[in-house]
């Protein structure tokens, strides 16, 4: 009886999996569609609310920004005819009735633009999406904000003049659109809140009306899958794809072993996707099955230091933690060398990097002399003690369960144990790191952790005197290292005012000289975006940036 | 028995108003909130934009002031709105709901079923051979974490042998019985498996019990046959205690449900309340939780009334 039973359940089981074409038909056998896994699910698909990493990456199928920076890290036009400079005249310098200088921006839509539903997109859409972001009850949040412009003026169906009553350098860079005829609506709430709640981006996320991309949304199933399918009104060239699945699977274990099984064709490395160490492992494993990429991004890991600290303040001790590590090894050893070793937060692939600043190779004999002349003397511990026979001991933080960061982490500690310096670890899950830790800069000696910035941002938010949390201002900022510099201060102030690349480059060089000869931070690697894709896919690039892969996935196709 | 039924709801509607509270609180209590993710993740935002989502989400109001609000709705019917979805929380709480009562059920009868046919076996000849072999079966289902039980049978049936889907719930296309079917296999096996295992070591125990009892005795001097001794006399007296068990397992399928869920990426309710504890969407939470909380309650209430239907001693 139990043998018959079992039998009948094996061939119930056998049945199944060869139930329809006889195997099962896997999404990359299709070559029409593609199924990523994405290890986030987003909130929603507005645009401007709540701006995740996720978020942004699904809406980069299906909405385009005004503008965007490109694989080579250059600002092109997405929606408009040209993008507009103070160099050929689409922008222009103006002063307003209270004498204060501002530029005019004059944006042209290109022809033949249209949302998903088939209604142009013109400049009402832009005037809109400007009177929406701008207003502070919207919950709009995202890096260049529409309130920049004071006045958005309406020439024609697709011209517009925004005036922004400040120089600012990001006067070009603008991003997506909301569809007026379908969000005006919306937008009538009195309340602060009210449009997120009545948004048909929440309501009503297949809606066609709202994507103006090469995709749109045909299906939106929460914390499962998004459907994208071709927009049948995208002007642009027609997607090769024409299907894109976007799978939610958090576990990153069980992300890898759908890619392995074919259920899933590929995963983004925007930070959605597998972590870096699970990508080389499975490029080792199996070299041939996928084509692995690395692409260095903006992402910039390193190591906090507590100014508040009185071991910290003579900067040569600054200067020999760096002088004590070997940065190099450890991404090679580590990251098979697919993460570059940081200088400071400027990427080498950013126009704004210099290689003129001091150097910190791995040097511990340099490390220990300079401690020797900070007063720093080996103890029969070991440890290096001052005059007063305290110890120079330090304590690192980051956040906890992230093996790598752990591992780093150890390698770092024998190395500054070689030289003399005793460092303890303090992990903590990452909700306490940076939720009370770093905002209330907490931390007692070392915080690793990275940050992303923009392409050509301004390092106002992370280095300047006036961004430094504190009770006084609510914790606001991200100065958590209290740098207060005011060369510093200065050259980011005149960074921001310069709209000529030319002189700010060597501002920027300055600051990252200041930064280099203070050593606030201990700057260790940029991190890599590691991305598993189908051998079949062709046509896709990586940014390494904020702008992400998708808002290029019209090129993406099957060979 | 009405009174008993009334009772009970009204017991069971104290504890999720105590519950509620502490839920709140707790979540509450852990530092940090959503926007802190935006602020690390996301280059740009201003510290101006992050005050205006504070309050526009109401993060800038006194914890119990917030609960206080969420009570008041609750108590009318309207559980609040989502911040991490973006929509009503009931919206999301009921497809996410019916995923995982599939998925729980499904689990849970099969897990009923095989622990009843492992266990009362095994009880039959304890010492045996068989009894050894179930007990290490039931042993490596009970101790066996479920997270790499999932990943292994997908290593197994998806990327080696290719018979079943890694996960999700439908095939973008599909989406018909057979194929729904096919995606609920892993994830219904697994939460079974790591079930079964505790169900039979406990029915074995309570059929070995019931089968040294006087009443069995009798039954076997009456000249019953063995199987109607053993399903009728022994099986029905064996369960009362069996059924505190599975009532209260409730609870922990409920966990089970969220590791499965996640390793196979099913939206069901354990996969929401974890992420909505991590995104600290309070309303979502919350509410996922006294879901939870009210079916192991009425699993509880369920479990009583069939005391009382399986022994007529037990006066309710």
């Amino acid at each position: 009886m139990s043998i018959r039973v079992t039998v009948a359940a094996l061939g119930l089981l056998v049945g199944l999996s060869s139930s329809g074409t006889g195997q099962l038909v896997t999404p990359a056998m299709a070559r029409d569609s593609l199924t990523i896994g994405i290890s986030q699910f987003p909130p929603s698909l507005h645009p401007g609310i709540d701006p995740l990493v996720i978020k942004s990456y699904v809406d980069a199928f299906v909405t385009r920004p005004m503008t965007a920076y490109d694989a080579n890290w250059t600002l092109q036009c997405m929606l408009c005819t040209k993008l507009p400079t103070i160099d050929n005249g689409g922008a222009v310098f103006e002063t307003l009735p209270d004498g204060t200088r501002g530029i005019a921006v004059t944006f042209t839509l290109k022809p033949g633009l249209k949302w998903g539903d088939g209604v142009p997109v013109t400049s009402k859409d832009i005037v809109f999406t400007w009177k929406v972001g701008g207003d502070p009850k919207s919950g709009y949040s995202i890096p260049h904000p529409w309130e920049r412009a004071k006045s958005v003026e309406a020439v024609d169906d697709r011209t517009v003049i925004f005036h922004l009553d400040h120089i600012d350098t990001s006067y070009n860079n603008w991003s997506q659109l909301l569809p007026e005829h379908l969000e005006a609506e919306a937008a009538k709430g009195e309340n602060a809140g009210d449009y997120g709640k009545a948004s048909l981006y929440a309501r009503q996320p297949i809606n066609p009306g709202l994507y103006n991309g090469p995709y749109i949304v045909t299906s939106y199933e929460t914390s499962a899958q998004i459907v994208l399918e071709a927009n049948p009104y995208w002007p642009g060239p027609k997607p090769a794809l024409k299907r894109i699945v976007l799978r939610d699977i958090e576990n990153t274990a069980a992300l890898q072993a759908n890619l392995e099984s074919g259920d899933i064709d590929m995963t983004p490395g925007e930070g959605v996707g597998l972590s870096i160490d699970q990508v080389i492992a499975m490029e080792k494993k199996e070299p041939e099955k996928f084509v692995y990429l690395y692409k260095p991004s903006l992402t910039y890991e390193h190591i906090d230091l507590q100014a508040n600290n009185p071991l910290l303040a003579d900067v040569r001790v600054r200067r020999a933690l760096l002088l004590a590590i070997d940065r190099q090894t450890l991404v090679s050893k580590l990251f098979e060398g697919k993460q570059p070793v940081a200088a400071s937060w400027v990427n080498p692939l950013d126009g704004n990097y210099t290689k003129d600043t001091a150097n910190y190779p791995y040097d511990p004999a340099k490390a220990r002399a300079l401690l020797k002349e900070a007063g720093w003397t080996p103890g029969s511990d070991g440890v290096c003690r001052n005059a007063k026979g305290v110890p120079l001991q330090l304590e690192i933080a980051t956040t906890a369960g992230n093996k790598l960061r752990e591992l780093t982490e150890q390698v770092l500690i024998s190395q500054w144990k070689a030289s003399c310096i005793a460092v303890s670890v303090k992990n903590e899950q990452a909700r306490t790191f940076f939720g009370e830790t770093m905002r209330k800069r907490l931390y007692s000696g070392m915080a690793m952790y990275a940050w992303s910035s923009n392409v050509d941002e301004s390092p106002r938010r992370t280095l300047h005197s006036s961004q430094t949390p504190t009770d006084a201002n609510g914790w606001g900022g991200a100065n958590y290292i209290a740098f207060a510099n005011p060369q510093m201060d200065a050259d980011i102030a005149a960074i921001e005012g310069e709209l000529d690349a030319a002189k700010r480059r060597p501002v920027w060089a300055e600051m990252q000289r200041i930064y280099a000869e203070q050593v606030p931070v201990l700057p260790l690697f940029f991190r890599a975006e590691p991305y598993a894709l189908p051998k079949w896919l062709k046509g896709f690039t990586a940014t390494g940036h904020g702008d992400y892969s998708p808002l290029w996935a019209e090129n993406w196709r099957a060979e | 028995m009405n009174r008993f039924i009334l009772r009970r709801l009204l017991q069971s509607a104290l504890v999720l108003l105590v519950m509620s509270f502490v839920i709140y609180g707790l979540i509450g209590l852990m530092p940090g909130d959503p926007l802190d993710v935006m602020v690390a993740s996301v280059p740009g935002v201003t510290p101006e934009q992050i005050a205006r989502l504070r309050a526009i989400y109401g993060l800038d109001q006194p914890l119990m002031l917030r609960y206080f609000h969420w009570l008041m709705a609750a108590l009318q019917g309207d559980l609040g709105y989502s911040r991490s979805h973006s929509v009503p929380v009931l919206a999301v709480l009921a497809p996410a709901l019916w995923t995982t009562c599939k998925l729980m059920l499904i689990s849970f009868v099969a897990a009923v079923a095989l622990s009843f046919v492992l266990g009362i076996t095994a009880a039959l000849k304890p010492g045996g051979w068989l009894d050894g072999a179930i007990g290490l079966v039931a042993f490596a289902g009970i101790s066996v974490p479920v997270f790499w039980l999932a990943l292994m049978m997908i290593l197994v049936f998806a990327v080696e042998l290719h018979w079943l889907p890694a996960s999700g719930g439908f095939t973008v296309g599909d989406g018909g019985f057979v194929d729904q079917f096919r995606h609920l296999v892993m994830p219904v096996t697994t939460l079974a498996l790591a079930t079964t295992g505790g169900f039979t070591r406990f029915v074995r125990a309570s059929m070995i019990e019931t089968l040294r009892a006087d009443h069995i005795r009798t039954a076997r001097a009456k000249g019953n046959p063995p199987s109607r001794v053993v399903l009728v006399h022994a099986l029905r007296n064996a369960m009362i205690p069996v059924l505190t068990v599975m009532a209260l397992s409730f609870g922990s399928l409920f966990s089970g449900a969220l590791l499965t869920e996640t390793m196979f990426a099913q939206p069901g309710m354990g996969k929401l309340i974890y992420d909505a504890i991590l995104s600290n969407d309070f309303n979502l939470a919350l509410s996922g939780l006294l879901f939870a909380t009210l079916i192991t309650l009425l699993a509880n209430l369920a479990a009583d009334l069939a005391y009382a239907w399986l022994d007529p001693r037990i006066k309710l």
